[in-house]
C-alpha cells in the first residue's frame, strides 16, 4: 500500500482534499518531503555521476571517434582510431603483455592466498602476528616506494642474485632488464601482495560449519578427501569473488610497470601494460582520441572477461542454501 | 580421540610454524633490506646481503631529503593536504548518499542503487581523458582540486556501498523514535546515523587515506609542477634523476614514504583486517 507512486497519491489528494482527513494529507506530504530529502542527500553523488562519470564516459566515447590533441577542437574521423589500433604493433604487444600478466599473476596470487589461509586456519598460536606480517606487503605493495625497491631487488647486483649466490648459483643477469624475465618480476610483485585475498579466504574458512567436517570424518574421509569434498566446494563462491576482483585490478595495473621500467614499458616493450601504453599515447603524445578508443576497448574487454567468469561460474561455483548465507 | 589428536598434532604444529615463519621472513625480507640499505654506506648496498651494516648513519636521509629542488617536507605536506581533503570528502559525500540509499524511500531508488553499484568497478581510464580536459579548462592542473573535489562528489562508490551495508544493520527503531520526537531528516542523519556508523566511517577514512597516499596515476597526470608534487610523484622524479651512486638516498626517501601507511596499519590493524575480511576492499 505504501508503495503507491507518490505522484498518483498527490493528485488524488488534491482532487479530494475537502473530503480527506487532515492526517492523510500530512502523511502524503511527509512522503513527498522524504522523496525530496533523499534527492538532496544524493545531490553530491548525482553531480559526481553526471560531471565526473557518465558525462566523461559519453565524452570519451565521442572522442574515440575523433582526432584530438587538446590544443585544437576534436575532428571527427569515424572508426579510424579503432582501425589503426588493430594495426598498431605496440598496441597488440600491450594487449599480449597485459593478458599474460593477468593469466599468470591472478592464479599465482590466489593459490598463495589460499595456501597460507589454510595453513593459518589450523588455529596456531601467534595467528594475529603472522596474519599481520603476511598482510603488510598487500598494504604497501601498490606504492611507488615498493616498485623502486623491486627494481633494485631484481637488478644485476640486487637481492635475488645475492641470495642465488648464497646457494651457489652465481649470475649477473639483471632480471628487470632482460625482456624474457622482466614481466615475471612484476608477476612476482603482484603475487607478493596476496595478503588481502588471504584475509578474505580466512574469513570464508571460518564460516564453514564444523559439523560438515565431523560428518565427513565419521564417514571415514581423510584430510585430502575432506579438502576436496568439503573445503574447496564451500569456498568456491569466495574463490570466484577473489578471482573476479583480482582480475579486474590486474587488467588496470599501472604503477609497478611504470616505475620498474622507468615509464617506457621496456625492455623491448616486454612490460608495456595496457594502461601504460594508454598513458604514453594520451598524455605523452597527446593523442587523446586514440587514448579514448583504447580506454573503451579496455572497458569492453574487462566487461567480456567478467561476463565470461559469471557465465562459467554456474559450472563450478557452489552456493549453499539461503540459510547458510550470513550476510 | 582426544588423546590421539593431542599426540598426533604436536609434530605437524611444529612444521606448520616452521613453514609459516619461513614464509614471513621471505615476505618481509625485501622491506628490511631496503631499511638496512638506507642506513648503510653507499658502497655496501650491493656488495653484501647482510642486514646489519658495518657502520650506519643517517646521511642518506639528510641528503635525500634535500635532493630535489624542494625539500621532501614539501611533498609530505602536499600528500597530507590531498589525503585530508580526500578523507573529508569521502566521509561527507559517501555517508550522505549511503544514508539516502539505506534509510529513505524515493522514486527510482532501485535504478539509482544499481547504477551506483555499477560504477564501483568502472576502470578509471575510461573517464580520465575527459576529466583531464575538464579540469584543465577550469585551470585546476597543478592544484590539488582534481584529486580532492571528486571525493566531495562521492565518486568512490565503493565506500557508499560499505556504508549502506553498515547503516542497514542499525535498528530502525532508533530512527523511528527520533522521528516521533520531531527530528527532521538532517537531524536523523547527523545525530542518529552518523554516530552509530562510526566504525564504518573509520574504515572509510583509513582506507581513503591509504589509497590516496599510495595513489599514483591521477597524481602523475594532474601534478606537473614540482612545487605541487606529492610523495609518490617526487619519488618517481628522484628515481629518474638519480644515478647508481644515490640509491641509498632513494631508499631512504622510499622508507620515509612507507612510514605513514605502516603507522596507520599498526594503529588500526584490527579495523583494517575486519574491513577486508567482511567487505573485500582491495588492500
Amino acid at each position: 500500500m505504501a508503495r503507491i507512486p507518490a505522484v498518483l497519491d498527490l493528485e488524488g489528494a488534491r482532487e479530494e482534499r475537502p473530503a480527506k482527513k487532515q492526517s492523510q494529507s500530512r502523511r502524503l506530504s511527509s512522503e513527498a518531503r522524504e522523496n525530496l530529502g533523499a534527492y538532496l542527500f544524493l545531490l553530491p553523488w548525482f553531480l559526481g555521476l553526471i560531471l565526473l562519470t557518465a558525462g566523461p564516459m559519453l565524452s570519451s566515447l565521442y572522442l574515440s571517434f575523433t582526432k584530438f590533441d587538446l590544443l585544437s577542437a576534436p575532428q571527427w574521423i569515424g572508426m579510424q582510431n579503432y582501425v589503426a589500433l588493430f594495426q598498431d604493433p605496440r598496441w597488440l604487444t600491450s594487449v599480449r603483455v597485459t593478458l599474460t600478466y593477468v593469466f599468470f599473476s591472478v592464479p599465482v596470487k590466489m593459490a598463495m592466498a589460499l595456501g597460507l589461509a589454510l595453513l593459518l586456519n589450523k588455529g596456531i598460536k601467534g595467528l594475529g602476528l603472522y596474519r599481520a606480517i603476511y598482510y603488510v606487503p598487500s598494504l604497501l605493495g601498490g606504492s611507488v616506494a615498493i616498485a623502486i625497491l623491486w627494481r633494485q631487488v631484481f637488478d644485476a647486483d640486487g637481492l635475488v642474485n645475492q641470495a642465488l649466490g648464497l646457494i651457489g648459483i652465481h649470475t649477473t643477469q639483471s632480471w628487470i632488464s632482460s625482456p624474457g624475465t622482466a614481466l615475471f618480476t612484476l608477476v612476482a610483485l603482484s603475487a607478493w601482495q596476496f595478503g588481502s585475498p588471504m584475509l578474505i579466504f580466512m574469513a570464508g574458512l571460518k564460516q564453514i560449519p564444523p559439523e560438515y567436517y565431523e560428518a565427513a570424518s565419521t564417514d571415514g574421509a581423510g584430510k585430502v578427501r575432506m579438502f576436496f569434498a568439503v573445503t574447496l566446494p564451500l569456498l568456491t563462491p569466495i574463490i570466484f569473488f577473489n578471482m573476479v576482483l583480482q582480475m579486474i585490478f590486474a587488467f588496470q595495473a599501472f604503477t609497478p610497470a611504470f616505475i620498474v621500467s622507468g615509464g617506457t614499458g621496456g625492455p623491448d616493450d616486454s612490460t608495456l601494460f595496457y594502461t601504460l601504453y594508454l598513458y604514453q599515447e594520451g598524455f605523452g603524445y597527446l593523442y587523446m582520441g586514440y587514448a579514448s578508443a583504447m580506454a573503451w576497448i579496455l572497458v569492453v574487454g574487462i566487461a567480456i572477461f567478467t561476463a565470461l567468469a559469471f557465465l562459467t561460474s554456474r559450472y563450478w561455483v557452489f552456493y549453499q542454501d539461503e540459510r547458510g548465507d550470513n550476510q | 580421540m582426544i588423546l590421539f589428536s593431542a599426540r598426533g598434532k604436536a609434530r605437524p604444529r611444529f612444521f606448520t610454524h616452521l613453514i609459516v615463519i619461513a614464509g614471513c621472513v621471505l615476505m618481509i625480507y625485501p622491506i628490511l633490506w631496503m631499511v638496512s640499505a638506507s642506513i648503510k654506506p653507499e658502497t655496501e648496498i650491493f656488495t653484501t646481503s647482510s642486514l646489519l651494516p658495518s657502520s650506519w648513519s643517517l646521511d642518506n636521509y639528510v641528503q635525500g631529503w634535500n635532493a630535489l629542488s624542494y625539500p621532501f617536507g614539501t611533498f609530505f605536506i602536499n600528500s597530507c593536504i590531498v589525503c585530508a581533503g580526500a578523507v573529508l570528502g569521502n566521509l561527507i559525500a559517501c555517508s550522505m548518499a549511503a544514508f539516502a540509499f539505506a534509510r529513505l524511500r524515493f522514486k527510482f531508488k532501485g535504478f539509482w542503487f544499481a547504477l551506483m553499484l555499477g560504477t564501483i568497478m568502472l576502470p578509471a581510464n575510461v573517464v580520465i581523458v575527459p576529466q583531464y580536459v575538464l579540469f584543465k579548462s577550469l585551470g585546476w592542473v597543478n592544484t590539488f582540486l582534481p584529486l580532492i573535489v571528486p571525493k566531495f562528489l562521492a565518486t568512490d562508490a565503493f565506500f557508499i556501498f560499505l556504508l549502506v551495508q553498515f547503516i542497514r544493520a542499525i535498528p530502525r527503531d532508533l530512527d523511528d523514535a527520533a522521528r516521533i520526537d520531531g527530528c527532521n531528516l538532517f537531524q536523523r542523519y547527523w545525530r542518529i546515523i552518523m554516530p552509530l556508523a562510526m566504525p564504518a566511517l573509520a574504515t572509510t577514512a583509513i582506507f581513503t587515506f591509504i589509497f590516496t597516499f599510495n595513489e599514483f596515476f591521477n597524481q602523475l597526470i594532474f601534478l606537473n609542477d614540482q612545487a605541487s608534487y606529492t610523495v609518490p610523484i617526487a619519488l618517481r622524479a628522484f628515481q629518474d634523476s638519480s644515478d647508481v651512486s644515490s640509491f641509498g638516498q632513494l631508499f631512504a626517501m622510499s622508507v620515509l614514504s612507507l612510514i605513514p601507511i605502516f603507522g596507520f596499519f599498526v594503529a588500526f590493524q584490527r579495523l583494517l583486517i575486519e574491513g577486508i575480511s567482511t567487505s573485500g576492499i582491495k588492500g
